[in-house]
């Protein structure tokens, strides 16, 4: 662990910068990955990806020089290419960093277990192998696949105040899914569907349910293939964990992201419908909604001690009892806005700056269980497992669909429905949030494939959430 | 060290390391890129990325397995880490099932193309943006240097593309919240012709200042522009692999099925030339290929793995089997006929977040996004604020497609994810008699 630190203390000492500040962030990510489709193994996939971001303050004004070449030379040329580039913006630069805070200290994030080793690619292809294998034989079961991907991640942090902060994860994605068709329709089953990974090791294999799960995805891939269609209509809403991850990051999170509510997002991402001035004040949602930034929870995939510019992080309220309390923005955000933030400067990796992200973003349980969430509804409908996400530009209108859904009539589960779909506007659907499961209905979920940023970035993000019901909202089917 | 050199000087060490019965591909992408990114006019973060990456596939009969790596761009480090990606391969490849649906191009084969470009340096590059942006609320990317791909295989085959290119993504905002986006895009930057660009988009911005009109949802005429139809091409194209329709992945399986039906006037192409995505994948040189004739199904992109499972042909398609460069055939309607052809209705500038609602149906959601007005009788009238649609391609695609617009327009992509996406999308506007808004 953390086997380069020797060398890049070493080399960072030896660069030589006029630059007022200057910092390393060094990354270095394992990856392997095993699936199994259709009860044959497919080639394994390994990588391993290294580099450092240089980056440099003159005069008030930031640029960044990212390599691949580790050696003192490289490391030198991209500093000097950063310090060019920080010279050619001078006049042109948004933003002036004098009064930016600058990391110090030294701290190791070790994540529990991070040095436990894992089983090799034999046992992996053994384990999918069995759980491809538990899929039934039937003719409308026309794909299928078990996979793992596992991911290491390294970071090491040094700057020219003397900070060193060490960073080591490791995370785990299972993945299964089925499908069915019948050469006219087809609906597809999934464990988690895009939203499911956490940090640990083997565990989180058994933990998310992965073995002896497909004989049930499997049943209910053909179930929803003769399913009826979702009916239209306004209902009450029970949105289950593994959607309730989307609801939360496309609604709450995107919409929270500073940066986006500064402008910085406006030609890719998007703004948002939140304003600066909102925050203290804004009825987000019903009394019920409490949402915090929690970078603790171990096993969630944004989990961490320190953002990638070096800020503590700590566990907040994003919002209070429906009232919105602080943005996602770290740093540099707060600086420019003057609101608290949170710790959420994040890169995806060694060759893409660091921007407001977000990290573990969680719905705090209520007090209702599962049957209590259920008998509360007299017509409505659960929902489970995103399949399709799409929304405005200001993160307000959305469509959301779902793969399984399941109508609910006088407090009774009845009928499995298809295509399950619902739209709503942001600034009014929390609002309409009824009920909110308890501890026992709480999913720790996320998803690494976070989207945003110019150049593009994707992070792994981290959603705990219960399962919820909102009230009135417009439901409907796929087409005829 | 020169980039072809550096893939060359790679190939060179791994060849005398391989063993007998061992065979190996290599696939190499590399670029040294710089990004400036703009808010309000001003450089809001700058920067410059240098990456190289190889991937190692190592056979051994009919097992195999990859290993991508980060290479240094230091010779003598980067045979390091190639040799220590074979050994930790043979560690595996031997334990390894065989592989059924192996069926690899192991015909030797040449490609070799470069396309240089003219950038200039940075500097000047962002002391012009913001000169011309002078007065106005602009954010976007810049995006500009050089890009390399390679391909190799131990049965003979070597594929080269390198070419230098820019990509500046800009929107220009109004005061009221209401943008326009344009794009330049190319590999010789010109002064005068992004000059003009700026110009025009200066022009449409006056268009927004109109108070914005709010519609009900219900179903419109429409016209989708290039950028708005390119969208809708980008959801459909994962929809020609063969994997996707005989596995229930695709939202086309109905048109190959034969149970629904397109408009006659679409006919696509996945075509070499004039494409600006290289001539070859891992998977051998590319071919032509007719995905859609007046609305019907033609060719399916098979994959070398597709072909053993299936029964199919390869055809020359990547192992994920979706076009690199699509050419739409353009139509009958000129330019200057789009508004009066529309006579009342929506002019869509740019369509933002799709997904499929319905994906077996073809039927599709997302939003509006830029430069988006209402028209009446023909002129346009006022902004439109956001709306979302939601409607099958089977429909506004299928019967309610009017026309296609005479001279199809060239799109290049903008995505940086992980690295500067290459590859192009030819396509013309596209007038529908009924587009369905929902929200």
């Amino acid at each position: 662990m953390f086997e380069s630190t020797s060398a890049l203390l070493r080399q960072f000492a030896a660069l030589r910068s006029r630059a007022d500040f200057w910092s390393l962030r060094h990354v270095r990510e394992l990856g392997e990955h095993y699936r199994v489709r259709r009860n044959v193994a497919l080639p394994p996939t390994f990588s391993e990806d290294s580099g450092a971001m240089l980056t440099v303050r003159i005069a008030g004004v930031e640029a960044y020089a990212a390599t691949s070449d580790l050696t003192q030379a490289g490391l030198q040329a991209a500093l000097e290419r950063a310090e060019q580039m920080a010279r050619a913006l001078a006049g042109h630069a948004l933003l002036e960093v004098h009064e930016l805070p600058v990391p110090t200290g030294e701290a190791d994030d070790v994540a529990p277990g991070y040095e436990r080793p894992l089983a090799g690619p034999a046992h992996w292809y053994e384990v999918l192998g069995a759980e491809s294998a538990r899929v039934p034989r039937d003719a409308r079961l026309v794909d299928w696949s078990a996979g793992l991907g596992v991911h290491c991640v390294e970071q090491i942090y040094l700057n020219s105040a003397g900070a060193c902060l060490r960073r080591a994860q490791r995370f785990v994605y299972p993945a299964l899914s089925v499908t069915a068709g019948d050469g006219h329709d087809s609906q597809t089953r999934s464990l988690g569907g895009f939203n499911f990974g956490q940090q640990g090791g083997a565990e989180v294999v058994d933990r998310l349910g992965l073995i002896g799960a497909a004989p049930r995805i499997a049943d209910e891939a053909l179930q929803l293939l003769l399913a009826p269609n979702t009916p239209g209509g306004p209902l009450d809403l029970l949105l289950m964990p593994d959607q309730m991850v989307l609801q939360i990051h496309e609604s709450i999170g995107h919409p929270l992201e500073l940066d986006r509510i500064l402008g910085d997002e406006r030609n890719y991402a998007g703004t948002s419908f939140v304003r600066l001035e909102d925050f203290g004040r804004y009825q987000y949602g019903s009394p019920l909604l409490d949402v915090t930034f929690d970078p603790g929870r171990p096993e969630e995939l944004a989990s961490y001690r320190h953002d990638d510019d070096g800020t503590p992080a700590q566990r907040e309220y994003l919002i209070h009892r429906g009232i919105l309390q602080r943005p996602l923005g770290g740093a540099l955000s707060q600086l420019r806005s003057s609101l608290p933030g949170v710790a959420c400067s994040r890169a995806c990796s060694w060759n893409r700056a660091p921007i407001d992200r977000m990290a573990n973003l969680n719905v705090e349980p209520g007090d209702r269980s599962l049957e209590q969430l259920i008998g509360g509804i007299e017509r409505g409908i659960l929902m489970s497992t995103n399949r399709s996400w799409s929304i405005d530009d200001a993160r307000n209108k959305f469509q959301f669909g779902c793969e399984w859904g399941q109508l609910i009539e006088n407090g009774e589960l009845k009928g499995v429905v298809k295509n399950p779909n619902y739209r709503g506007i942001s600034a009014r659907f929390w609002r309409n949030l009824t009920a909110v499961g308890d501890a026992d209905t709480v999913e720790v979920l996320g998803t690494p494939y976070c989207g945003k940023g110019e150049p593009n970035q994707a992070v792994r993000v981290g959603h705990a959430s219960p399962a919820c019901v909102f009230k009135n909202v417009d439901v409907f089917g796929g087409a005829a | 060290m020169d980039a072809r050199e550096h893939f060359h000087d790679l190939l060179a060490s791994l060849r005398p390391l391989l063993r007998a019965g061992e065979n190996f591909t290599l696939d190499y992408r590399a670029e040294a890129s710089e990004f400036v990114r703009f808010n309000q006019a001003r450089v809001r973060q700058a920067g410059q990325v240098q990456q190289a990456y190889a991937t190692l596939a190592l056979y051994l009969g009919e097992r195999h397995a990859r290993f991508e790596l980060s290479l240094s761009g230091v010779a003598e480090e980067d045979r390091s880490r190639l040799r220590h990606a074979l050994e930790r391969l043979r560690t595996v490849v031997p334990a390894l099932a065989p592989d059924p649906y192996l069926r690899l191009n192991r015909e030797p084969w040449r490609s070799e193309s470069a396309e240089p470009g003219t950038i200039p340096d940075g500097a000047a590059v962002i002391g012009q943006i913001v000169d011309a942006s002078t007065g106005l609320d602009l954010a976007g990317i810049y995006a500009a240097g050089p890009q390399y791909q390679g391909f190799a295989s131990s049965w003979g085959a070597l594929g080269w593309h390198a070419a230098s290119s820019f990509n500046l993504d800009w929107s220009l905002f109004h005061a009221n919240g209401q943008a326009v986006k344009s794009a330049y895009a190319g590999q010789c930057w010109d002064a005068q012709a992004f000059a003009r660009r700026m110009a025009s988009a200066r022009e449409q911005l006056e268009y927004l200042g109109r108070p914005a009109r709010t519609l009900a949802p219900g179903d419109y005429r429409a016209y989708l522009a290039p950028a708005a139809l390119d969208e809708i091409l980008d959801m459909l194209s994962g929809g020609f692999s063969a994997q996707a329709l005989a596995s229930g992945g695709s939202p086309l399986q109905r048109l190959f099925a034969g149970s629904a039906r397109l408009s006659p006037l679409l006919t696509l192409d996945e075509r070499i030339d004039g494409g600006l995505a290289p001539a070859f994948t891992s998977e051998g040189p590319r071919r032509d290929l007719r995905l859609l004739a007046g609305g019907l199904p033609g060719e399916r992109l098979v994959g070398s793995r597709s072909a053993a499972e299936y029964g199919l042909s390869a055809n020359g398609a990547g192992a994920h089997e979706y076009p690199l460069s699509p050419v739409v055939t353009g139509g009958a309607l000129d330019e200057c006929d789009i508004l009066s052809r529309l006579d009342t209705g929506l002019y869509i500038g740019n369509l933002w977040y799709l997904n499929f609602s319905d994906r077996p149906a073809g039927r599709l959601t997302g939003m509006t996004r830029f430069a988006t007005f209402w028209v009446e009788n023909g002129r346009l009238q006022a902004p439109v604020n956001t709306m979302r649609f939601d409607d099958s391609v089977f429909s506004f695609l299928g019967p309610h497609l009017e026309a296609l617009t005479r001279e199809p327009e060239m799109i290049l992509p903008s995505g940086t994810y992980g690295a500067r996406q290459s590859g192009s999308r030819t396509l013309p506007g596209a007038l529908l008699g009924r587009f369905t808004l929902t929200l």
